[in-house]
């Protein structure tokens, strides 16, 4: 056999546990580090089958059926199914499978609620944890007990939040009544249920063909155990480095249970994915690079640079800055909005990427970045043009990795009488200002999908976008298509955990107008125009900084469309209420 | 002094040697009183500090009363009335920029120095000022080619937003990046000043008009009343730059004669700083 035959093939084997025969399932080299891979309910071991065989290459991946599932014994009786007997199996096949060494544990559901008790009751034996959507029960009883104790409007809706998830907890403790769903038929519409909700197709082995058994069994791991801990929750701490998965969109386990994890685990990791509660069968490949990755970096093993960066960014540190260890992309970034952004970011922590035509002050702009957060990268690129802005977006995936956030701003500005235009005026401003956006929204979008982690896309609009001005006819409808395409992208890229927002800044005090062009004057009444629009943007003094911060909220708050000043707001909100006042101001000539 | 006296005589060498004294003796003060500065120590007993040794060594009024800014009040953040210039209780600590700035009168000569450091270290605070030293020399290029004041301060302003800062002399009364001082004297009684020596005012005021008359300004800034080529005589530059909560300036005398400027002295502490970092990269 080859070495990718060994790593592949499955070697089963049975291992006594308490007072029952577990199925164990091994894959990889057994000289290598140990992956244990714990299945939740109502599941068996075949739900890891993808990242499985997705670590069995560099690991040694040991995966069993939990008693009550799959291949192992059925204990009948609630009793049989508590914390204790559960633990006794974990070290049974832990013993048989690494015996003197420090595993890595990864646990999904009810894989990650028992894989919680042992890294707090037997930490000795984890080298590292990863928790997928399942949390420590002692910790969940605490936090609901404080946000009853303190029922802010939050508390109270996070709490509401989870007990409406909860539901089918609520239903298995009722006797009998689950039990008999099983096992009349339960499984078919489980599975379509499962395809429906979370797009998890069924394939040979999970759903597995003894569901009906395996849900009528595993129902005892609810009735042994919820409210026992419920009701007298025990002080559960571990020093096991731990990275908690947190799938966004689940349907059982919210999100906002890991609240005040960091003070019981002091080496913790966040990890967001926007996917649903089967997020190892939906996203395999990002929880088994995932995996991998925590498991490099507790050991200290070689990272590359996006890894590290990865780590770094899921870390849950008290001085933690809200953009440690993500990437920034931001093009037009050698001035104005796009310098103050690269700066905010770079200030909360971010690695920033700043572009600009003008090399010079994209290199500025990184230097300046790196005084306030870590070193920054410049790059000269012109936005317009398909092919650099392909070598582009190449340049940064091979030499700093997929970003997070890639802000769309170079733009430039045009003013004057639509005849005025010259088509060559008009193919300028689309170029840059429209072409540019579809350029880095395409190419950077493609990377995010890709990668599965998700991300944000911000482009640049303007309060043009909605308030038509006899005076800006290229301009605005650049910005308008920006604004629209913003809108578009956001419906589309939702699903995958991409962000999109435009921004709509209004008048702020930047470089833009000394750069416009005034088309139809001649070189002098050019620079007057110039001169005297400066100078207004300078009296109405809101700074770039102010827009900086809005994008960087739009981040946070994943907000679609943001006026940014407040005659920007304005305007929005009468484009909205009444166009024809707008249409009116229209035809004001303010250029 | 009557309104027929140059508020300083550029062409008469030992006159400027006076000021250049005690503009050294300025500067002394400030590396001494620097030297001293620790953690925890306020922005009123740093100026108590200045305003004692200088009173010590012969000054005996003031164009203003000594100003220390620490922190992020290096560059005026949150400013918004007057009165948050004034020296406060804000404690030094360590890493943090400072600004000292004195603007003494000994014996009817006068000077105006700002002086900036950190305790400690600080890669921002050394980034900006390595920075400054380019307002120096552009200062005084575009002075040299009579640009106008106003042009110059337009100019700065340009430097500045290239290199990524915030024009913080615009925070001064006047918005002023300069102004000019010389000899001062008059009826009205010496030493007193909060923060402005009365003398001082008074001197001002008179320039004011007589130089409004004239079509030109002793304060130096952006606006329409500095749209005039260098006015002969000895002006106080100050360029203020500031980074986030880090802000940094040097304020000294520039000799400006019919045809030509000069910077009164080249034997500074910035100056020295400026040229050691240069050797070093």
């Amino acid at each position: 056999m080859t070495d990718q035959n060994i790593s592949a093939a499955v070697r089963t084997r049975r291992v006594r546990g308490d007072g029952v025969d577990l199925a164990v399932y091994e894959q990889g080299d057994p000289a290598r580090p140990t992956v244990l891979l714990m299945h939740g309910y109502p599941d068996t071991h075949a739900v890891w089958d993808e990242v499985a065989a997705e670590l069995a290459g560099r690991y040694h991946v040991v995966r069993y059926d939990v008693r009550g599932a799959g291949a192992s014994s059925r204990p009948f009786g609630r009793k049989r199914y508590t914390f204790d007997y559960l633990m006794a199996d974990m070290r049974a096949v832990l013993d048989a499978t690494a015996p003197e060494r420090k595993v890595h544990l990864v646990g999904h559901d009810w894989g990650s609620i028992q894989s919680w008790e042992a890294a707090c009751t037997m930490g000795e034996r984890f080298a590292s944890f990863t928790s997928i959507s399942g949390p420590c029960l002692d910790h969940v009883a605490r936090l609901t007990r404080e946000n009853l104790r303190r029922p802010t409007p939050r508390n109270v809706k996070h709490s509401v939040g989870q007990g409406l998830r909860s539901w089918y907890i609520y239903f298995f403790q009722t006797p009998l009544l689950p039990e008999v769903m099983w096992r009349a038929g339960l499984t078919a519409p489980f599975t379509r249920a499962l395809e429906l909700g979370e797009g998890v197709r069924p394939r040979e082995g999970h759903p597995a063909r003894t569901m009906p058994r395996d849900g009528a069994a595993g129902v005892g791991l609810y009735r042994a155990n919820m409210l026992q801990r419920m009701r007298k929750p025990r002080d559960r701490r571990t020093d096991v480095p731990t990275q908690v998965i947190v799938p966004t969109k689940d349907l059982f386990v919210s999100p906002h249970l890991v609240a005040g994890l960091g003070d019981r685990v002091p080496t913790l990791s966040l990890r967001p994915i926007a996917a649903g509660h089967w997020v190892v069968r939906s996203h395999p490949e990002v929880i088994a690079r995932w995996i991998g990755e925590h498991i490099t970096g507790v050991t200290g093993g070689p990272l590359t640079a996006a890894e590290s960066r990865a780590l770094r960014r899921a870390r849950v540190a008290p001085e933690r800055r809200p953009f440690e260890g993500s990437l920034v992309v931001v093009t037009g970034a050698g001035s104005g909005i796009g310098r103050a952004t690269a700066l905010a970011f770079a200030e909360r922590g971010a690695e920033v990427v700043a572009a600009d035509l003008d090399l010079p002050s994209a290199q500025r702009t990184a230097e300046l970045a790196g005084l306030l957060g870590p070193a920054a990268h410049a790059f000269q690129v012109d936005v317009s043009d398909a092919a650099a802005m392909e070598d582009f977006a190449k340049a940064v995936l091979h030499d700093l990795g997929v970003p997070d956030v890639v802000v769309n701003n170079a733009g430039i500005g045009m003013a004057g009488p639509f005849l005025g235009h010259s088509v060559e005026d008009w193919r300028r401003v689309l170029d840059v200002n429209l072409w540019g956006v579809i350029h880095g929204s395409r190419l950077f979008a493609a990377q995010m999908v890709e990668r599965g982690q998700g991300g944000h896309i911000v482009n640049t609009a303007s309060a043009a976008a909605f308030t038509p001005q006899r005076t800006l006819p290229a301009y605005a409808t650049s910005k308008a298509a920006v604004l629209m395409l913003s809108e578009c992208l956001r419906a589309e890229l939702r699903g995958k955990g991409i962000g999109v927002s435009a921004i709509c800044p209004g008048i702020v005090n930047t470089n833009i107008t000394r750069t416009s062009r005034f088309v139809g004057l001649s070189d002098d009444e050019q620079r007057q125009h110039q001169h005297r629009a400066s100078r207004a943007y300078a009296l109405r003094n809101f700074g770039p900084e102010g827009v900086a911060k809005q994008i960087v909220a739009a981040v946070q708050k994943d907000k679609a469309v943001v006026p940014v000043t407040p005659e920007a707001h304005l305007s929005y909100l009468t484009a909205r209420l009444s166009p024809r006042v707008m249409r009116l101001l229209a035809r004001f000539d303010v250029g | 002094m009557s309104n027929k006296v140059a508020l300083a005589r550029t062409d008469d060498r030992a006159e400027l040697e006076r000021f250049r004294e005690i503009q050294r003796l300025c500067y002394q003060c400030a590396d001494e009183v620097a030297a001293t500065l620790e953690p925890g120590v306020t922005e009123r007993e740093a100026c108590r500090r200045m305003r004692r040794w200088l009173r010590a060594h012969g000054v005996d009024d003031w164009l203003h009363t000594p100003f220390a800014w620490f922190g992020d009040r290096t560059a005026f953040r949150g400013f918004k009335v007057p009165t948050q210039f004034l020296p406060s209780a804000a404690r030094l600590a360590e890493g943090m920029p400072y600004i000292l700035d004195m603007a003494p009168v000994k014996k009817g000569y006068s000077a105006d120095i700002g002086y900036g450091g950190v305790l400690g270290e600080n890669r921002v605070w050394e980034q900006l000022d390595t920075d400054l030293a380019a307002y120096r020399t552009l200062i005084l290029e575009l002075v040299r080619e009579r640009r106008t004041f106003a042009d110059i301060y337009a100019e700065v302003d340009a430097l500045i937003e290239r290199q990524g800062y915030d024009n913080r002399h615009r925070k001064y009364p006047g918005r002023v990046i300069g102004h000019q001082v010389g000899i001062i004297g008059g009826m009205l009684p010496k030493g007193v000043g909060f923060p402005f020596g009365v003398r001082f005012l008074q001197t001002i005021g008179r320039e004011l008009v007589k130089e409004r008359l004239a079509g030109r300004s002793p304060l130096w800034n952006g606006a329409k009343q500095s749209q005039h080529p260098p006015t002969p005589g000895l002006w106080a530059v100050e360029p203020h730059i500031g980074f986030r909560g880090v802000g940094v300036k040097f304020e000294e005398l520039l000799v400006v004669t019919e045809d030509d400027a000069y910077w009164l002295d080249d034997d500074l502490p910035h100056v020295h700083r400026w040229a050691a970092r240069k050797a070093m990269a």
